[in-house]
């Protein structure tokens, strides 16, 4: 089937099964690999990515539900004002470490951002305990969610 | 292949860019580097091999395509080109631990290059070029990078700028001492003249290579020691940072697998009827024990799996089931026979005369690493020629596997090798790698090979299981006077794949006893033995290696102690640290930082841990609340590290607190069991971590330090179960002797116990948090 | 003296004749033939791959991965554990070498083609409604399937319900003794409805209480039961407890998709029928049924379980946040609830990622007892229709039971406005029970 998706603001027609995740079609067909596979089941938040600025996990999204919402990837979410503020307080609070859950944690916070420019902790909660981080960034995620909404930080 | 990836100010080359010395350069410029050995075992210098370091195109067609290396190439690091960043091409993988940023710190130190100057290239697989002075080999774990690299590294990068004055000297006839090298240039004091490093390579590689160039000393550090941005983060905040799994190469396939529910088990028939009919499938291929669905993509290749129906068999490991492991690790250490770790005196003598002694026995089970990227492998095999791209601990280690495994001659296999999104230990086995190459050797074409989630756990090489037997004779006082332990277990070396041949009967696994053979503490006698009780899966390192299973154990039974002696466990610590002032002073700094002795809340109380391992130390001190049905809430993390000289320490905190969170969730939440042979855990939801909204509070403080710099990825990790597993004991009164620690008993036996919790200051505690009477004791 | 003695032992004798003739004459075997009006050729099988489809054979006969209808899933009943047969053409393990005969007497009155008692786990009280002619095409679907050569396991039935002829008594009392009649007051609709809820789709066996000898209460028909661990619920047209306030669209849709919307997903063995059974089912059959379920008469049973359509906790949240006070004093609860489910469920009601994932108006989230909510927790659920697969993982092995418990009363009181009542030893039973 075709399905005539929005991506970063570039239209892309992809031919591919209905079910198949939109995860897989960013990955392997369109060839956007910022996107990452985790858990496949929606535990992890590694495939987290924005249609029309909501976060969904796009592992156990299938294209067919997509429809006409634009979808927004890591590759892409600089463009916003919150997706740019979060990945630059990502580098100054020195987030990362093997970097592997970040395309979700920047996509999810970058999320939160958006519905919620000033997140207390609950709200930084609600929003992220979806995402897994193996390395253990989550101090740092916490710091730099607040930098990026320009609250104090208690972190480094 | 994407094309390079960069930061903002530097990052990653592409390896690509690099071309490879070709042959006639070789012949050329081969004698320059004869005789590079600045140290005897420098590493990474070519042992009057008389070659430059090859880097091979990344591209299929291998090394001889592309253009020479113009520059100046002084040993396997450091590539200065005319023009432009100069590289440092890294021998340890970036897992997550910032080693391409502390090892390029380290170089740029000597060769007075700010870091925005350089860029960081993967190393290729080249054991001979690129092995590791501590591991002895291409691998990265253990802790031993920055130990391994500490003295070569900075040593290449010191010839290679002494070089780059004594060319400049030259060109101005001055003496090299009136020269001086800063930020990529070479200045001249007495003629003001400068110039780049670009303008001095062809020079400076006609050099003659210094035999003894003086290192800095920490006063004289300009980089090292100051928190730097790592080089790798960028790229990383923006998607385009390329890991084994994102690995896109022209005309590639991609294959989900079908593997043996049990471990050893073989695939007896496969029926495949309808798995092509799936749109987007191209075929389905086999090895001895496990089926391949190829694919345009991912997704079909799912797809088709599930139209696949393979039966198996099993093997003998069909009826293994999570408690006769422990049965037998129990009779073992009941009737085994122990290889000793370390003795000194008489244990049984002074066991039997000491005033009155604890005991103790100590559970610990199988873990899956579980690293966030599920292990995968692209191989492309060729008729000449084979490359791997994957993220690996073990870069030459695959390649040798590969090799034999496609029958190709090991420098045939280019292993390109990329950012492992963890490693934790997974990644120092290759065996999904080989498998990968199997699969691809019957294809023409790339074939990338994913494993799932459920399949990364199932199929994991688990860190083994152990059961511990301990004892400790105390003193009037209630001091210790002799320790034993008793550890059974699997050996990963022998029953991994890492030794073929096994261990000899009678061998000890340095790694089995690491911990708690040699401990922080003074105790006058001590026995500690281990008993190989050979793992019924093949195991393998888990962060933190030996010392995360025996310093839990340890630090664990030493709290029993101190309670036993009725005495605050960090007072009896530091009483046992009187010969140890780093160990004292960092356990000293914890306790103050986190207010320990203060009052807390019922059921909430702190617990620590201290030790020594891989170089460091830390202590760590957890403060948890235990709710009535026996959920564990976490309240706050105080560390202190003593790590030497940090090298970056932003980064060397983020090993911390990750390490330590990695532990946690490992004591509270994990453990691998088996039903009928099979792995019962799968994914996140039954093989749980820790998420954000557990986290509490962290503080990690560095102690200063000029000593030679420690291990520190696995050092948190150490840390975390025994502390936790303390202040769970002190908020409840409940000792969890088995791991993860279970919730379910606290809410069992919660009621009845006596609550410790919120002990209250001991006399003379504050004096010694401030003072010196751990020395007096 | 001796003379009471005779007649007492005469009595006796007679009595025990009797007994054994009904528990031991071999059972009749009447002979049986098509209707004229049954099709021939493919359409003959595809009529009974449509009654097989309606039946749910596969669903019990076989098990996770293996091959279909080659049996082997196991029940755990009270009086032990029965295994399902292979129903595939095999001559050895399967029923191959049945008759047709042998084959109708098995799906009306439960008896296999030894002449043996087969247990009622296979429920052939409801099958016994089907037509004669149903069964025969179902039983010329069976034989197309490819033969597979799997062994049944034996049965661990305790003693006495080892002894299969004491089903001849269980049957006299709770089987149907006439074949199911159409009502002629009735529409064709609701006739066929009741064929297919009555017959084929044998929801009483799910949805109708038992007795203490396993039979189902006719008296509390439809009125909701619970089966190894699992609810289902009340069905009957009360407004209150069953599905009374459903309209005839809804309940159609609920069954041929698992959801409809406002109502919550089907999850545990509903989940399994719809994605097996009901979502291959004709949308007029559909409609069939929720007209005849429409008109059972209404049992009230747990006002408690009255559903919420909107929890003032859900009305103050968004879809990806809760709102003031969400965590309504239950820290551990929220913390799982964000942890695990949120990303799938959202907050308010609707489900972010799929149809499946909405939880407002289901009955699962407003059941105080919360049974099926703990067992979903425990043992995940997933369901597949034409119109989308979704799953939930199973939580049971890394929760314990205090936050099973803890997790089940945030989502009820979250989601369904309900006083929290789950105690960790109410989740220790559902582990027991639970399969
Ligand atoms: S991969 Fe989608 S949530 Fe884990
Ligand atoms: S940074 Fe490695 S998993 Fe999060």
């Amino acid at each position: 089937m075709i399905f005539n998706l929005q991506v970063n603001g570039t239209p892309r027609a992809v031919d591919v099964p209905a079910d198949m995740p939109l995860l897989w079609v960013l990955r392997d067909v369109v060839g956007l690999m910022g996107t990452k596979y985790g858990c496949g089941i929606a535990q992890c938040g590694a495939c987290t990515v924005h249609l029309d600025g909501k976060p969904v996990r796009s592992c156990v999204l299938p294209v067919s539900g997509v429809g006409t919402r634009a979808i927004t990837t890591v590759e892409g979410v600089g463009e916003t004002p919150q997706g740019k503020a979060v990945q630059e307080a990502w580098l100054a609070i020195e987030v990362i470490q093997c970097g592997y859950c970040q395309s979700g944690q920047i996509m999810s916070a970058a999320a939160l951002l958006g519905r919620n420019p000033r997140p207390d902790d609950a709200a930084i909660d609600a929003a992220m305990a979806g995402n897994i981080c193996r390395c253990g960034t989550y101090p740092r995620i916490r710091a730099a969610i607040k930098r990026a909404a320009g609250l104090p930080t208690e972190h480094v | 292949m994407p094309a390079a990836r960069r930061g903002p100010a530097y990052g990653l080359l592409d390896a690509g860019d690099l071309t490879d010395t070709s042959r006639r350069r070789f012949l050329v410029s081969g004698a320059l580097m004869m005789g590079f050995a600045v140290t005897g075992k420098a590493w990474a210098q070519n042992k009057g091999r008389g070659e430059q370091p090859t880097l091979r195109a990344i591209t299929p067609g291998g090394p001889e395509q592309g253009a020479a290396f113009q520059g100046f190439a002084p040993g396997g690091f450091i590539r200065i080109p005319r023009e432009g960043k100069v590289s440092f091409i890294i021998p340890s993988v970036e897992m997550g631990q910032g080693i391409y940023t502390g090892e390029a710190m380290m170089m740029a130190e000597e060769l007075e290059l700010a870091l925005e100057q350089i860029e960081v290239v993967h190393a290729p697989a080249d054991e001979k070029l690129y092995s590791q002075p501590i591991l002895k080999s291409q691998a990265t774990g253990g802790s031993t990078s920055i130990r391994g690299a500490w003295k070569p590294m900075r040593q290449a990068a010191a010839a290679a700028r002494t070089m780059l004055i004594a060319a400049a000297a030259e060109r101005w006839r001055v003496a090299p001492d009136q020269c001086f090298a800063d930020q990529g240039r070479v200045y001249c004091r007495t003629n003001g003249l400068s110039l780049p490093y670009g303008a001095l390579v062809d020079a400076a590689r006609g050099r003659p290579v210094p035999q003894e160039v003086p290192l800095k000393t920490p006063g004289q550090f300009k980089l090292i020691g100051r928190s730097k941005q790592r080089v790798d983060t960028p790229a990383k905040t923006n998607g385009t940072a390329v890991f084994g799994i994102d690995v896109q190469v022209p005309g590639m396939k991609v294959a989900a697998l079908a593997m043996c529910p049990v471990q050893g088990g073989r695939v007896k028939a496969v029926q495949d009827r309808g798995v092509k009919q799936v749109p987007g499938v191209l075929g389905v291929l086999r090895i001895d024990d496990a089926v391949a669905v190829v694919a345009d993509h991912f997704w079909a290749a799912q797809k088709g799996l599930q139209a696949l129906d393979v039966e198996w068999d099993l093997g003998p490991l069909a009826t293994l089931q999570s408690n006769h492991v422990r049965d037998r690790l129990v009779a073992a250490a009941e009737n085994g026979k122990p290889v000793l770790g370390r003795s000194v005196g008489d244990a049984d003598a002074a066991l039997r005369e000491a005033h009155s002694t604890v005991d103790a026995r100590y559970d610990l089970p199988f873990l899956a690493h579980a690293t966030m990227e599920p292990v995968n492998a692209t191989v492309h095999v060729r008729p000449d020629g084979c490359d791997v791209w994957v993220g690996t601990q073990v870069p030459a280690a695959a390649q040798t596997r590969v090799a034999k495994a496609v029958g190709l001659p090991p420098e045939r296999v280019f292993v390109h090798n990329q950012y492992l999104g963890g490693g934790f230990g997974r990644r120092l086995v290759p065996e999904h790698i080989v498998q990968a190459a199997l699969f691809a050797k019957q294809v023409p074409f790339p074939l990338k090979v994913i494993q799932t989630r459920e399949q990364d756990i199932r199929h994991d090489l688990f860190r083994p299981a152990y059961h511990d037997r301990l004892s400790m004779g105390l003193d009037a006082k209630g001091m210790p006077v002799v320790f034993t332990d008793r550890v059974t277990g699997g050996s990963v070396l022998a029953d991994g794949s890492f030794l073929e041949e096994g261990l000899p009967e009678g061998t000890l696994d340095s790694d089995a006893v690491e911990g708690v053979a040699e401990t922080p503490y003074a105790i006058p006698t001590v026995r500690v033995d281990w008993i190989h009780e050979r793992s019924p899966v093949k195991v393998n390192w888990w962060r933190g290696v030996g010392p995360a299973a025996n310093v839990h154990v340890l630090e664990s039974f030493i709290d029993e102690c101190a309670h036993a002696a009725g005495q605050d466990p960090v007072v009896y610590r530091l009483k046992m640290l009187r010969n140890n002032p780093r160990g004292r002073n960092v356990l000293k700094m914890a306790a103050r930082e986190a207010k320990w002795g203060s009052s807390l809340p019922p059921r909430t109380a702190r617990g620590v841990s201290l030790h020594q391992s891989f170089g460091s130390y830390v202590a760590l001190i957890c403060e948890a609340h235990v709710t009535p049905v026996g959920e564990i809430e976490l309240r706050r993390l105080t560390a202190v590290a003593d790590v030497g000289v940090a090298i970056n320490p932003n980064s060397v905190i983020a090993q911390i607190e990750g390490g330590v969170i990695f532990g946690l969730s490992a004591a509270l939440y994990n453990e691998i069991t088996f039903t009928d042979g099979r792995v019962d855990q799968s994914n996140f939801n039954d093989y749980r971590q820790m998420r954000i909204n557990e986290v509490p509070p962290f503080t990690v403080k560095l102690m200063e330090s000029e000593a030679e710099p420690g291990g520190i990825g696995e050092s948190g990790t150490v840390s975390a179960a025994p502390a936790l597993g303390n202040a769970i004991f002190a908020a409840t009164g409940i000792r969890l002797r088995s791991l993860p620690f279970r919730r379910q008993e606290l809410m069992e036996k919660g009621a009845e116990k006596n609550i410790i919790a919120g002990t209250a200051a001991v006399a003379g505690l504050s004096a010694m948090l401030a003072g010196d009477a751990g020395e007096q004791a | 003296m001796r003379r009471w003695l005779r007649i007492s032992l005469g009595i006796l004798g007679i009595l025990l004749v009797g007994a054994a003739l009904f528990f031991f004459l071999p059972a009749r075997l009447d002979p049986v033939q098509a209707s004229v009006r049954q099709p021939r050729g493919a359409a003959l099988i595809e009529r009974g791959r449509y009654v097989a489809t309606a039946s749910d054979c596969v669903a019990c006969h076989s098990v996770p991965g293996g091959r279909p209808y080659a049996g082997g899933l196991a029940f755990n009943l009270p009086f032990g554990t029965i295994f399902s047969s292979n129903i595939t053409p095999d001559r050895q393990h399967g029923i191959g070498t049945w008759t047709d005969a042998e084959f109708v007497r098995a799906m009306r009155h439960g008896v296999d083609d030894q002449g043996r008692e087969l247990y009622p786990a296979f429920p052939y009280t409801a099958y016994a409604n089907l037509s004669t002619d149903d069964i025969l095409a179902l039983r010329a679907y069976l034989n197309t399937l490819e033969p597979v050569a799997k062994p049944v396991q034996a049965n661990g039935l305790r003693f006495p319900f080892n002894q299969r002829y004491l089903m001849r008594a269980w049957k006299l009392l709770n089987a149907p003794q006439h074949p199911w009649q159409p009502d002629p007051q009735r529409s064709a609709e609701w006739n066929r409805g009741a064929y297919l809820v009555e017959g084929a789709g044998h929801c009483a066996e799910c949805h109708t209480p038992r007795n203490f000898i396993y039979g189902l209460v006719r008296s509390q028909a439809y009125a909701g039961a619970v089966t190894q661990g699992w609810k289902a619920y009340n069905i009957t047209s009360d407004p209150e407890s069953g599905i009374g306030n459903w309209s005839v669209d809804e309940l159609a849709r609920y069954l041929g998709t698992g959801h409809a919307p406002g109502r919550g997903a089907a999850s545990g063995s509903m989940g399994e029928a719809v994605s097996l059974s009901l979502s291959k089912l004709t949308p007029a059959d559909l409609r069939a049924m929720a007209v005849y379920l429409r008109s059972l008469p209404p049992k009230n049973t747990e006002a408690a379980a009255r559903v919420e359509r909107n929890s003032p906790a859900m009305a103050a949240s968004t879809l990806y946040s809760p709102g003031q006070a969400a965590a309504h004093g239950n820290m551990p609860g929220l913390r799982l609830y964000e942890s695990a489910c949120a990303s799938c469920h959202g907050w308010n009601g609707e489900g972010v990622q799929s149809r499946y994932a909405s939880l407002r108006g289901a009955q699962t989230v407003n059941d105080p007892e919360a049974t099926n909510l703990i067992q979903v927790i425990l043992r995940g659920t997933s369901i597949e229709t034409q119109y989308g697969h979704a799953t939930m993982p199973a939580f049971g092995a890394s929760f314990s039971d205090a936050e099973v418990a803890a997790l089940s009363n945030y989502v009820l009181q979250h989601f369904g406005n309900k006083r929290p009542s789950v105690t960790p030893e109410r989740v220790a039973r559902a582990r027991a029970e639970g399969r």
